[in-house]
């Protein structure tokens, strides 16, 4: 049964581009397609390891950061880099996020709680002001152009449609990576972590390891969506490390259900489509981003295990 | 040796400032266990205010810097009482998440009332700074630090001497103790709400006429407010005010001898050196929970 | 032989010294119990063995290794084990999980491995069910695999507690206060799940109130008061020391006064 719908669910999402024929509600598609692969990833940081990481936008941003710049070549005083293949930089990207998450688990899992809030948006800053003074590598403000989009053997992927199949296939693998690792030892370390320290380390998890783990799948994670942005959208500035990046997809992980394999699946649709939906009544961003702010006021106070648990319970009770 | 004076000057006008902002964070987290995002918004109100009462209604500046600061309480209190009541005893997380929500809708509610266009306020001061020696200083910045000290010095003063601040202590201390003993735990949230939202509000309103109020003000001395109150130890007021003087310095030394794009990089860079290096901050002497 | 030496430990908060040069041995497969009134330092002894709390001195030597200043988890996988002395299960996970947590150690998954679904990780998984299944078996909650921890009534939840940790498979088993909440005939019970414990080679280091139960499962008692030990026998021994008398007489006497 559950297995019937979601074959069918891909069905439909796999051959979308052939019946529906408007570029705009592909383009927005894609990029919530993007932001989804980024709220698995977090997901797996804070529904399954607890911790709550509000510098997960730097991963993504450091992955597109660095998959354009490998695509585009660089040449600073320290290091000149000829442009490479595209999915060559995709894989650097994906690289470079992933060890920036070893490196943030090994010395921010230090402090927990509060600290490691702070720790995280501390970082995510610093990276930006990084991005913005950096003008010899990253053009600061002026930003990064004309990045190459993906081509590999043989297709490019220019047009939309190959570029909504490119985010299904890699958010369909991110999908499957979290729900393999949370339905394993590795997994379970992390849920046993969150719910209670003292007694998994009784019975012999590694703290460091676990959480180093979870942060380096997830930065690698949202490194690919951050790839995957760049060669799309084809233009890289330091606005990508903005903190409202990270609070959309905190968003869409909390208001679907953290810790379900789903939320972040249906969290992310909702607020990836909900901008649109707001744009249509021309409402201006400023009233978007009320509206954002009360609706997650609205999810702590009247769903706060998210959308996800609270429709389980009520079909367990149906049934 | 003059530049390095100057600097020096600068820091001590600029961090009583931050020494107001970081009081009001920590007071907060310390009694609370919240960490308020909602603090730089705050700060944004106060300098909006005056820019409101200054510049739109030609209420006087002084005048117009107490309303401002009684504003910020209000606005504190009832952010407390609409939000935080009913999420006490819930964990840091769904707070966290609230504050989170609250701040975005509060700055973009300034920026829907204001405007992006940044306002400047004047202030009643002369032009003309007040030069010692080999060193100078703008007289409206004079007057923001003796305001900030004595601002700080009433805090003190509360929280020492008045049966509140006895209050407020003991909640810090022991809130579950506290609360057998008496003391009223939702009233004295609500009042230390309200002080530390006053403070940063204060904060604002003394910085605004200096600088110019623009929506997204508050999230840097929001950003600051952390450095400062993470430098001196969560929940430790001593700390935070000497925090501020530091945080001050290092953005003067760091914005004069290294490069001033990275001036606002300063307290992020100590934030993440004092976590990682000595997690209980410079000052402080209890065991963090956090 | 000793399975566990402990050789002056200390333990100083701040001012305050809440242990002072504790020294006990535990031979390997006798069940020794650590009595004493409250405060005085029994919890901490436990945390201080465990690695939950670094000692301010003093030795700790597991299995002949010094194991002071090692990680939790480390000094698990060496296979001394600590429940807890307020109930402490992992509150949304259903019991059958809680085991399988329990059995991390025993487990065998590298990252790379479970993320490429290699057939071994599928297989380790079924192992890793069928005993936990067979845990559950033993403290006899096979019925209640699928509910949730939390959910479960209190007695059987600090038995689960006990299953979690008996699924790190121990060679020493560190229990705080188990039967603490419990009624007399869950205390029972309990008694003779300790016996079954025992009969599987784990050698026990017990904390406890429960006088009964001490006198009836225990072939050594150590008694502390202030954080020192102030007697050490059989527990006819030590029924009959007047020093351990005073010492639990002197506190119900001081909390009448208070």
């Amino acid at each position: 049964m559950k297995a019937a719908f979601t074959i069918a669910g891909l069905v439909v999402l796999a051959t979308l581009p052939w019946w529906l024929d408007n570029p705009y509600i592909l383009h927005v598609l894609i990029v919530t397609g993007i932001f989804i692969i980024a709220a698995i990833s977090l997901n797996l940081l804070l529904g399954y390891a607890g911790q709550l990481s509000l510098g997960h936008v730097a991963f993504f941003g450091i992955g597109a950061y660095a998959s354009s710049l490998v695509s585009l070549g660089f040449d600073i005083s320290l290091l000149t880099l000829k442009p490479k293949p595209v999915w060559m930089a995709m894989l650097a990207g994906i690289a470079a996020a992933g060890l920036c998450g070893w490196l943030i688990g090994r010395i921010a899992f230090k402090v927990r709680g509060a600290y490691f809030v702070i720790v995280s948006i501390s970082f995510v800053e610093v990276v930006r002001l990084v991005a913005v003074n950096w003008v010899e590598l990253t053009q600061g403000p002026m930003a990064l152009n004309n990045i190459p989009p993906l081509s590999l053997l043989g297709i490019s992927f220019l047009k939309k449609p190959s570029n909504y199949w490119l985010v299904l296939t890699v958010a369909v693998i991110s999908y499957v990576l979290v729900k393999r690792l949370v339905q394993s030892k590795a997994g379970r370390a992390m849920v046993a972590l969150a719910e209670n320290e003292p007694l998994a380390r009784s019975v012999g998890v590694d703290v460091t390891r676990t959480l180093v783990l979870a942060t380096v799948v997830s930065a690698a994670m949202a490194g690919a969506a951050g790839a995957l942005y760049a060669h799309y959208i084809r233009i890289v500035d330091p606005d990508v490390f903005l903190f409202i990046y990270t609070v959309t997809m905190v968003i869409m992980v909390v208001t679907g259900g953290k810790g379900t394999l789903a939320g972040p699946i249906i969290g992310g649709l909702i607020f990836g489509l909900l901008p649109e939906g707001l744009r249509a009544f021309s409402i201006k961003p400023e009233i978007q981003w009320i509206i954002y702010g009360v609706l997650m006021l609205a999810v702590v106070y009247f769903l706060p295990a998210g959308i996800v648990p609270a429709l389980k319970r009520r079909l367990r009770w149906l049934s | 040796m003059d530049q390095f004076l100057q600097h020096l000057l600068n820091a001590l006008m600029l961090g009583g400032t931050y020494a107001l902002l970081g009081i009001g964070l920590t007071l907060i987290f310390g009694i609370m266990r919240v960490v308020n995002f909602t603090h730089g918004e705050l700060y944004a109100f106060g300098a909006y205010m005056m820019y409101a009462l200054v510049m739109r209604t030609g209420v006087n500046f002084f005048v117009a810097l107490v309303l401002a600061i009684a504003l910020g309480a209000l606005l504190g209190a009832a952010l407390e009482f609409v939000l935080l009541r009913r999420l006490r005893g819930a964990d840091i997380d769904t707070t966290m998440l609230v504050m989170i929500g609250a701040w975005i809708a509060l700055q973009n509610t300034e920026q829907l009332v204001w405007t992006g266009v940044a306002k400047s306020i004047d202030n009643p001061f002369p032009a003309a700074p007040l030069v010692i020696g080999a060193v100078s200083v703008g007289w409206n910045r004079v007057f923001v630090f003796v305001v900030a000290l004595l601002l700080i010095g009433i805090t003190y003063f509360l929280i020492q001497k008045t049966k509140l601040g006895k209050a407020m202590r003991a909640t810090f201390q022991d809130r579950d103790t506290a609360a057998l003993m008496g003391v009223q735990i939702g009233s004295i949230h609500t009042a230390t709400f309200a002080l530390g939202s006053a403070l940063a509000a204060a904060a604002g309103a003394l910085l605004g006429p200096v600088f110019v109020a623009y929506p997204s003000m508050g999230d840097m001395a929001a950003a600051k407010a952390f450095a400062i109150v993470i430098l001196g130890g969560l929940g430790s007021i001593p700390g935070a005010t000497l925090g501020g003087f530091i945080l001050a310095l290092a953005e003067e030394l760091g914005a004069g001898y290294i490069s001033s794009g990275y001036r606002d990089a300063m307290s992020f860079l100590l934030i993440i050196a004092i976590l990682v290096f000595k997690p209980t901050g410079l000052f402080a002497q209890k065991e963090r929970i956090g | 032989m000793a399975l566990l030496a402990v050789n002056n430990l200390s333990v100083r908060f701040g001012g305050l010294l809440a242990i002072e040069s504790l020294s006990l041995e535990v031979r390997e497969g006798e069940v020794l119990s650590l009595i004493g009134p409250n405060g005085a330092g029994k919890t901490t002894a436990f945390n201080a063995i465990s690695g939950y709390l670094r000692p301010t001195g003093g030795e700790v030597f597991f299995k002949d290794k010094n194991i002071v200043g090692r990680n939790t988890n480390d000094i698990a996988a060496l296979g001394l084990v600590r429940t807890f002395q307020k109930t402490s299960v992992f509150p949304n996970r259903s019991a059958l999980e809680n085991i399988l947590i329990g059995l991390h150690l025993t487990s065998k998954q590298s990252p790379f491995a479970i993320m490429l679904a290699l057939p071994s990780v599928a297989r380790d998984e079924r192992l890793l069910a069928a005993e936990a299944e067979r845990i559950l078996d033993f403290v006899n909650l096979q019925n209640k695999k699928d509910e949730l921890a939390g959910a479960l009534p209190y007695g059987e939840q600090r038995l689960l507690e006990v299953a979690i940790a008996l699924a790190a498979k121990p060679k020493l088993l560190l229990l705080d206060e188990p039967v603490s909440g419990m009624n007399p005939s869950e205390t029972a019970s309990f008694m003779a799940k300790l016996a079954e414990i025992r009969a599987l080679g784990i050698t026990i280091l017990l904390v406890e109130h429960d006088m009964k139960m001490v006198m009836g499962v225990s072939d050594r008692v150590v008694c502390l008061s202030q954080g020192r030990i102030i007697a050490n026998g059989t527990p006819a021994e030590i029924q009959s020391n007047p020093e351990v008398i005073r010492a639990y007489l002197g506190e119900r006497h001081k909390r009448v006064v208070s």
